[in-house]
């Protein structure tokens, strides 16, 4: 049994503000190409990385799977990537 | 532990034999180690004799990785032990740090020889006492044992795993290839009889637990590896998590703690053996085979009506330098025999702080002391 | 894909693997690093360990510093010395999962020699071997698996030293389970870890990772991005490789896959069915 705060009805991709570095692999690998880096930094001066639609997301998981950082991850109704 | 295959009775031992069965009677299941005259016995009956027990004999590439297989069975649970002699001694050198600052029960046992470097591998030598004390990088403390006999050896190597486990870290025992390759009368006594220091375990549940928190002594519960303690510990200086830390203040407090937990406990941890020492003009201060051969000097000495004391070091670090100060008040001079130019004289002679004349009686190795030499400077002592 | 008990915004479905109180960690943005721990985490999710019995391992160097970062057992100890260490730990619970994570140096330089010998003796253990091809914590020196022509600090000309295929390397000592993925084979890389980890043995994977810092930027590819892609699309696969022909060269290709997958006598032993 699991639990989600909120019951995803598509996949919804988040960004842990405080651990992304902009390195941008995620942006590079995500195969639907929704993901960008933008000009809006954290704490630590990296520049941040947003998603441009999320209704493309198809909840491969390449973004969580390639980020270094544990810094985004996608929910998606049956759990989390 | 179990008593299965662990012997009990008089047996006419090695001292390499003595060290490896007081091993075993302490507990010990696992060795790793590297063969090297003369310490090679003790690895060859550890390999015979571990199996018999439920214990693990491994022969490791080098030292360097039997230092390390030591600590990693030590955390898994085991009390471990290796034995070297001086070249294997140097290698270990960077692991037994490691031992040190991770807090790691274990005892390692240095058959010393002739050095430096390869020397005279099958004859006897003290050069590594320094060596015991400050052979690691950096500011620590140290326990190092001497025995003077296969039977002490067997006695020392269990007190070496007690203190081992109490203070948690590697302890030394230094002997020489003159003990570990002579044959004499080994008593073990039956295994209830032989009293040891079961490891300190965490006495909060796993959430709470922190590896580095001290008792009142300095020293912390350990938990061991794969009990759901989830630890981290390193070598790099770290805090009461265990996690690094890198400031001059976690540097502060945790090398104060580390030196602290054995200088400040040394009143438990010290041992020597005296005799005569009260109306003593001279005392032999020595340790190891040395003291053996002094002995026979005393003996003479005392026949030519020299007042003569013995003080024999059985713990040499921590060094007694406050029984020696106290002594060296009472008397002319103290007369150091040991087998290398002169290091365990250098305490001496710190610790008599100018009330006394330290005089050392050197040997460069590979065969012990003429006692003659010993009582001429007895003799020269006393004038 | 486990999940844990309770989800909520902003913590990391691995952060129940993670000490999460430390990050973010101290790699560089664009180091691997991460990205290979966080397929080691999964695939431990995966392979099915009891997360109290798996211990990692590691030694010196930046790829040393993960064992501070997982919630297990996890032990930082000595340059070099990460596989006698954990040899002794295995030795003296047969029931502990050991992984070892560390780098190229640690692993093939200092460490060689335990490498060979803990090969050859197919000690049961899981061993990722994280190559950026530079030692990366002391500032960008070369090591054993720079190229030919690499620039590094203390190869300022370019490399003159032939480089160790470690796959050969490892393959001629021992061990009964052998890959080599790259940080832009996220899937694979994670499989192959399952499959490390399920295996009894000495399992090796060699993983190639960025270093933009050191490596990246001494030899025109300055992000981790530029590695990432030089990886993905100059990587073959090909597994079963003739491992006489997986040698890596600057800017050349990078065979990956798995190469030997086999059944051995592994130590310790398994108890037979007696318990002796």
């Amino acid at each position: 049994m699991h639990y989600v705060t909120t019951k995803a009805k598509q996949n919804h991709i988040h960004v842990i503000r405080e651990r992304c570095k902009g390195c941008s692999f995620c942006v590079e690998f995500c195969p639907q190409h929704i993901l960008y880096q933008t000009t809006e930094t954290n704490a630590k001066g990296y520049q941040l990385i947003a998603v441009a639609d999320q209704d493309k997301c198809t909840g491969c998981g390449m973004c969580s799977r390639v980020c270094p950082e544990f810094a985004i991850f996608v929910e998606t109704p049956d759990g989390k990537q | 532990m179990s008593s299965k295959g662990q012997i009990t009775g008089e047996f006419f031992l090695s001292g390499d034999e003595a060290c490896a069965e007081g091993a075993l009677a302490a507990g010990c299941r696992f060795f790793a180690g590297y063969p090297i005259t003369p310490a090679t016995e003790i690895a060859e009956t550890m390999s015979e004799r571990l199996p018999e027990v439920g214990g693990t004999y491994i022969q490791m590439e080098d030292e360097l990785g039997s230092m390390a297989a030591v600590l990693g069975a030590a955390w898994g649970g085991v009390k471990a032990m290796t034995a070297t002699s001086g070249p294997g001694f140097s290698l270990m050198m960077e692991n037994i740090g490691l031992g040190i600052m991770l807090e790691t029960p274990c005892v390692v046992v240095d058959m010393q020889r002739a050095g430096p470097s390869t020397g005279l591998p099958t004859l006897t030598g003290q050069g590594d006492m320094m060596q015991a004390r400050w052979g690691s990088h950096g500011s620590y403390s140290i326990i190092a044992l001497s025995p003077s006999s296969p039977q002490e050896l067997f006695d020392l190597t269990i007190k070496a795993f007690n203190l081992s486990e109490k203070y948690r870290l590697p302890v030394l025992v230094m002997s020489e290839e003159a003990i570990g390759h002579m044959y004499e009368k080994v008593t073990i006594p039956p295994v209830d009889a032989i009293k040891l220091t079961p490891r300190r375990k965490p006495n909060v549940p796993p959430r709470e637990y922190l590896p580095y928190v001290a008792d009142d002594d300095l020293v912390p519960p350990m938990a061991i590896a794969g009990e759901g303690y989830r630890f981290h510990i390193t070598g790099l200086t770290h805090d009461e998590r265990g996690y690094p830390a890198n400031s001059a203040e976690a540097q502060d407090k945790l090398v104060r703690r580390l030196v602290d937990k054995i200088d400040k406990n040394r009143d438990s941890i010290i041992e020597v053996a005296e005799s005569g020492i009260e109306g003593a003009d001279v005392v032999v201060c020595s340790y190891g085979i040395s003291a053996r051969v002094s002995a026979i000097a005393i003996e003479r000495a005392r026949a030519l009506g020299i007042q003569v004391g013995m003080l024999r070091l059985i713990t040499v670090w921590p060094f007694p330098e406050k029984r020696v100060r106290e002594i060296a008040a009472r008397i002319r001079a103290f007369v150091v025999p040991e087998i290398n130019y002169g290091q365990m004289v250098l305490e001496v002679e710190r610790a008599a702080c100018g009330r006394a004349r330290t005089i050392l009686v050197p040997h460069m190795g590979g065969a012990v002391h003429d006692p003659e030499t010993i009582l001429d400077a007895i003799k020269q002592a006393a004038k | 894909m486990k999940t844990t008990a309770m989800a909520s915004i902003g913590t990391h479905p691995l952060d129940e693997y993670l000490r999460a109180d430390r990050l973010p960690h101290i790699w560089c943005p664009g180091c691997g690093l991460g990205t290979v721990l966080g397929a080691t985490l999964r695939a431990i999710g995966r392979a099915g360990l009891d997360t109290e019995k798996t211990v990692m391992v590691s030694g010196i160097g930046c790829t040393g510093r993960a064992a501070g970062y997982v919630k297990l057992d996890s032990f930082h100890v000595t340059h070099g010395r990460a596989l006698p260490f954990a040899t002794g730990l295995k030795l003296a619970n047969p029931d502990l999962k050991i992984i070892v994570f560390s780098g190229d140096g640690d692993l093939t330089a200092i460490g060689g020699n335990h490498l060979i010998h803990t090969a050859r003796r197919n000690i049961d253990m899981t061993v990722i071997c994280v190559n950026n091809f530079i030692y990366g914590m002391t500032g960008g020196q070369l090591g054993p698996t720079t190229p030919e022509q690499g620039r590094t600090t203390t190869s300022r000309a370019g490399n003159i030293e032939k480089p160790f295929n470690i796959p050969r390397l490892v393959a001629a000592a021992g061990g009964t389970y052998l890959a080599r993925w790259t940080t832009a084979h996220v899937r694979q890389m994670e499989r192959a870890f399952v499959e490390a980890m399920q295996k009894k043995g000495f399992s090796f994977v060699e993983v190639i990772s960025p270093c933009p810092t050191y490596y990246g930027r001494m030899n025109e590819q300055a992000t981790g991005l530029d590695q990432m892609r030089y990886y993905r699309y100059n990587s073959v696969v090909k597994h079963g490789a003739n491992l006489d022909e997986v040698d890596i060269s600057l800017n050349g290709p990078i065979i990956v896959g798995k190469f030997i997958d086999t059944e051995k006598p592994y130590l310790p032993a398994p108890k037979a069915k007696n318990g002796k």
